[in-house]
């Protein structure tokens, strides 16, 4: 039982396995896809709040773990939903493409439980590799091979952060002599002072980083967002990072809260140089992906600003504020899936007149616009506001300003995009029809953005609850 | 929880501020042009008669704030839903409940397309407006401040003219721009005081230094809504292009809720840094009120004409603020509501003018008083209440705010005199053109019933107020008398401290 959610993956990907081996059963495939979705919610709702460990003490369920296992698949029910048509995926592939997608969400799934040095190696790997894979299945429209440049860059910068990772935690094994990390915390605090540690620590976070593109392991994000399909951008862009944020509060944990203070400054140097970096990239795109693509990169900047703080409140922010992300973005995504017609990219001057087109997707991208840039009622702001209040009471003046500064360079972009969908005339750009589907999820999303943001009372203190069980 | 008289029974505030948001819920499946337009109507005018109970019921003998609705929020953080009114804002509730249904009567044939999404973000703007009016706790009221952005955007860039596109990112960009800094503000008031509550916040002991920085945070913010000198260019942007009711919430209610953010947070909050930057405060509404009268003597736009007006009549506004006394402050909240009206009545005007002949220049609508009577009548008269003509609302307005300052400082007093010249001037100006000169416009028809019911009661406020400003003035007192003495107690602290050996 406690294995639940990911048997259900399991299984279900050795299903898609088997609809892989006959012929273009695309559609089967994409309706087991979603099925397996909706039961492994089910299965990480019904073990919300049991505990224990498996695999040798390799692998624990928790709180903490069951959450983001929660969040991942809703994320991925939500992707599976929206992107029904599978535009941009040749139909030769459609059945692979969602075996890897299951296989990637099962990685990550494994990711967050896992509590030792290699079954998370393993767990990183497995979503890894799947996402590797499911880049270059874009349909190759012009002829251009961006999607295999894309998938190039992808796997060369995946593996100099993987690598730089498993060097990073040689150091640790070295230092303490275990790779459990309920045995390393107490080792770890009492190295804590020794540069070594630092140093480990830092390659260790840096396979982190590079998931969910931190500067400067955000090189790839740019051209994998461009060149991947629409569909599966949107997947690359939020749920991975759930699992990457997962793990980093795990590793912070590791320094926290004894000391330290040089992991802190890494950690603030790094937050700044993203939000600038992604922020002021950003605003010259013509590409909406691209420019969502630095929109997260500056977003993650914004994440470490909880980790930062190595506290308790902190890292319950941080979750609150990527849960929230996750669902900002995905709205943004969802209008980007429908409003390319064959799957194409989109640049910001193709959502001319969505208004007029599509009035409930420009609602839709103006909720995750505004969300996206932190204004309220929505989650972003209340996410934006509680990291920049603990971040001040940990006593990070300047960095607060700097992070603050950020909000107002990045309104520009993002009202750009929002002015386009509302201001101007679609001349004589297509009505894109919205099915039953896409409605009931794009007003779930906008409901689900709203609501983070005006109660965050609840979602806050169980993620607090959630973090306190892995401290 | 001793600032705070707590409402008891019918949650009065709250049903004011969450009416126009149900409303427009209700109004997203409402189907037909005309039954959305009626509903707004209703909602509009229903949230106005409600409110009218809010002056009956008010208790003008205590500063506490009342009608007070206390429920927690976010109690990890110690946010709370903190509603309550006082003599300060309890007449700019009044005048947002009371502008909106004329807004939507202004609107009724002037929008034409997407009627519904229209009365939608009208409704929503209202709620946001009324409560920040109303917010008690930092946070509610920071989320709704930035909330209207997001309709007032729709507003202008949806629905406004041919340089919408410029004005809508400019309103934005500023207003978002100026506030950021306002939430670190807010943050660091937290972590001195362990609350958001506003009331909590106000009279503690911060050091002159966190006081000077948290006031300069606050300044930005309210100076560019509202807008002062050297901030303001946003505004004749906006109100040019926004559509009739765009630029009468503009007006009547959005620029006030930058000199209510002087009066609630920049006096009470850091009374220290108030005394000492407020001098250079004065100058700058001298500054804006010459700036605003001069620019508007060159315009040939109506709108323009009227936008830049707004910036010399709000500079009076921070100028009565900033003097710190008693009349100084009555004058400069009884100037806040004439303004609201006033100009409100103006941009209608304006608008009027629009539907008619699609243009606001003041050449193509020269000599239309032989035309149109009953327009010019009114046009006349809301002219005259802009240059504070005896008898009309700015006068008693204005009157408060030069005495203020003449008891104060002369020179600064003296410095602001030639703007009230400046209003006779450009006002002449307008008048001369649009009621004397030229051939006339014989194509166009007088007002028809809607649009002088639309007018009327605007007029009818700026004989009350400009006649008998007593029943205004009188549930102000003792709250304007309070807010002199939180900022005198910082004075004598600071002289004790000088004299200290």
């Amino acid at each position: 039982m406690l294995f639940a959610p990911e048997l259900v993956l399991l299984i279900g990907s050795l299903v898609l396995f088997g609809l892989c081996l006959g012929e273009e059963k695309g559609n089967l495939a994409k309706f087991a896809a979603l099925v397996l979705a909706v039961v492994a919610a089910i299965a990480s709702l019904a073990t919300l709040n049991m505990s224990g460990s498996l695999f040798y003490e390799a692998y624990r369920i928790d709180l903490f773990s069951q959450l983001f296992k929660l969040a991942i698949s809703v994320g991925l029910i939500a992707v599976l939903m929206f992107s029904t048509e599978s535009k941009g995926i040749s139909v030769r592939m459609r059945a692979e493409y969602y075996l890897f997608m299951i296989l990637s969400t099962l990685g990550l799934v494994m990711m967050v439980s896992s509590v030792e040095l290699l079954s998370l190696f393993i767990a990183l790997e497995l979503s890894s590799y799947s996402l590797y894979l499911m880049v270059p299945m874009r349909n190759d429209q012009k002829g251009l091979k961006v999607q295999m440049e894309a998938a190039i860059k992808y796997v060369l910068f995946g593996v100099v952060a993987t690598g730089t990772m498993l060097y990073g935690m040689s150091f640790i094994f070295g230092m303490t002599g275990t790779t459990y990390l309920n045995e390393l915390v107490p080792r770890m605090h009492s190295l804590v002072a020794s540069p070594t540690t630092l140093l480990a620590i830092a390659l260790f976070m840096a396979g982190f980083f590079y998931k969910l593109a931190v500067f400067p392991f955000h090189f790839w994000v740019p051209d994998v967002y461009q060149g991947a399909a629409n569909a599966t951008t949107a997947f690359i862009a939020s749920i991975p990072k759930l699992g990457a944020v997962a793990i980093l509060i795990r590793i912070t944990t590791l320094v926290a809260p004894t000391g330290g203070e040089a992991v802190v400054t890494m950690l603030m140097i790094l937050a700044v140089c993203s939000m600038f970096y992604g922020n002021l990239s950003a605003l010259v795109q013509k590409d909406i992906k691209r420019m969502l693509g630095f929109s997260g990169i500056s977003h993650a900047g914004f994440v470490l600003l909880g980790l930062l703080t190595l506290k308790e409140t902190g890292y319950a922010t941080s979750m609150y504020y990527i849960t929230g992300y996750v669902f900002m973005n995905l709205a943004c995504f969802l209008v980007i899936c429908k409003v390319s017609q064959k799957g194409e990219n989109l640049c910001i001057d193709d959502l001319s007149g969505l208004y007029k087109r599509a009035p409930l997707l420009a609602l839709t991208l103006l909720v995750g616009m505004m969300a996206l840039a932190g204004i309220p009622p929505f989650v972003g702001f209340m996410g934006k506001f509680m990291l920049l209040t603990g971040a001040l009471r940990a006593g990070h003046l300047t960095l607060v300003i700097l992070a603050a500064l950020n909000t107002a360079i990045a309104i520009y972009y993002y009202l750009s995009v929002v002015r386009v969908a509302f201001c101007s005339a679609p001349e004589e750009r297509p009505d894109v029809p919205v099915d039953l589907m896409t409605r009931c999820v794009s007003i779930s999303l906008i409901a689900v953005i709203i609501f983070m943001g005006v109660a965050p009372k609840q979602i806050v203190e169980i993620a607090a609850t959630a973090v306190r069980t892995i401290l | 929880m001793d600032f705070l008289i707590m409402n008891e029974g019918f949650p009065l505030l709250s049903t004011l501020v969450f009416l126009p948001l149900a409303g427009a819920f209700i109004l997203l499946f409402l189907p037909g042009e005309n039954v959305q337009r009626l509903w707004a109507m209703i909602v509009t005018s229903v949230t106005a008669g409600i409110s009218l109970s809010l002056y009956s019921g008010f208790d003008s003998a205590t500063a506490k704030y009342q009608f007070g609705e206390h429920i927690s929020w976010i109690p990890s953080l110690n946010i709370n839903y903190t509603l309550g009114i006082d003599g300060i804002s309890l007449l700019l509730v009044l005048l947002t409940t009371l502008i909106m249904p004329l807004c939507v009567l202004g609107s009724w044939t002037y929008i034409k397309v997407r009627v519904k999404e229209f009365m939608i973000c009208l409704l929503i703007m209202e709620t946001a407006m009324l409560g920040v009016f109303m917010a008690l706790d930092f946070v509610l009221f920071y989320v709704l401040w930035e909330a209207m952005l997001i309709p007032m955007y729709l507003l202008i860039g949806v629905w406004g003219g041919p340089r919408k596109i410029y004005a809508s990112i400019k309103f934005f960009l500023y207003t978002l721009a100026g506030s950021v800094m306002l939430l670190v503000a807010i943050i660091a008031l937290y972590l001195k005081t362990g609350s958001f509550s506003i009331p909590v916040m106000m009279g503690q002991d911060y050091s002159s230094t966190f006081q000077i920085w948290v006031f300069l945070a606050f300044f930005l913010a309210f100076a560019i809504k509202v807008p002062m000198f050297p901030f303001h260019t946003w505004l004749p942007a906006a109100h040019v292009e926004a559509p009739t009711a765009g630029s009468v919430i503009l007006a009547s209610i959005l620029l006030k809720m930058g000199t209510y953010g002087f009066l609630r947070f920049c006096l009470p909050i850091t009374p220290l840094a108030t005394l000492s930057l407020g001098p250079y405060v004065l100058w700058l509404s001298v500054a804006a009120i010459l700036y605003g009268g001069f620019t508007a003597l060159a315009q040939s736009d109506m709108k323009k004409l009227i936008a830049y007006s707004s910036v010399g009549h709000m500079g009076f506004v921070t100028l009565g603020i900033f003097f710190l006394n008693r009349q100084g402050l009555e004058g400069a909240i009884l100037q806040m509501i004439n303004h609201g009206v006033t100009t409100g009545a103006l941009f209608l005007c304006v608008g009027m003018m629009y539907e008619r002949t699609h243009s606001r220049e003041i050449a193509d609508h020269s000599g239309i008083a032989q035309n149109l009577p009953i327009f010019v009548s009114f046009l006349t008269i809301f002219s005259l209440s802009s240059l504070a003509f005896p008898a009309t609302n700015s006068f008693v307005g204005e009157f408060l705010v030069l005495a203020g300052a003449f008891s104060v400082n002369k020179i600064v007093a003296g410095a602001a005199i030639p703007g009230a010249i400046l209003a006779a001037a450009y006002m002449m100006r307008l008048l001369q053109h649009v009621l004397f000169r030229g051939p006339g416009r014989p194509d166009i028809a007088d007002l028809n019933i809607r649009e002088i019911v639309t007018l009327a009661p605007l007029l009818c406020f700026v004989f009350w107020i400009g006649l008998a400003p007593e029943p205004f003035l009188s549930v102000m007192h003792t709250s304007v008398d309070n807010l002199i003495q939180q900022v005198n107690v910082a004075r004598t602290a600071q002289v004790a401290m000088l004299l200290a050996p």
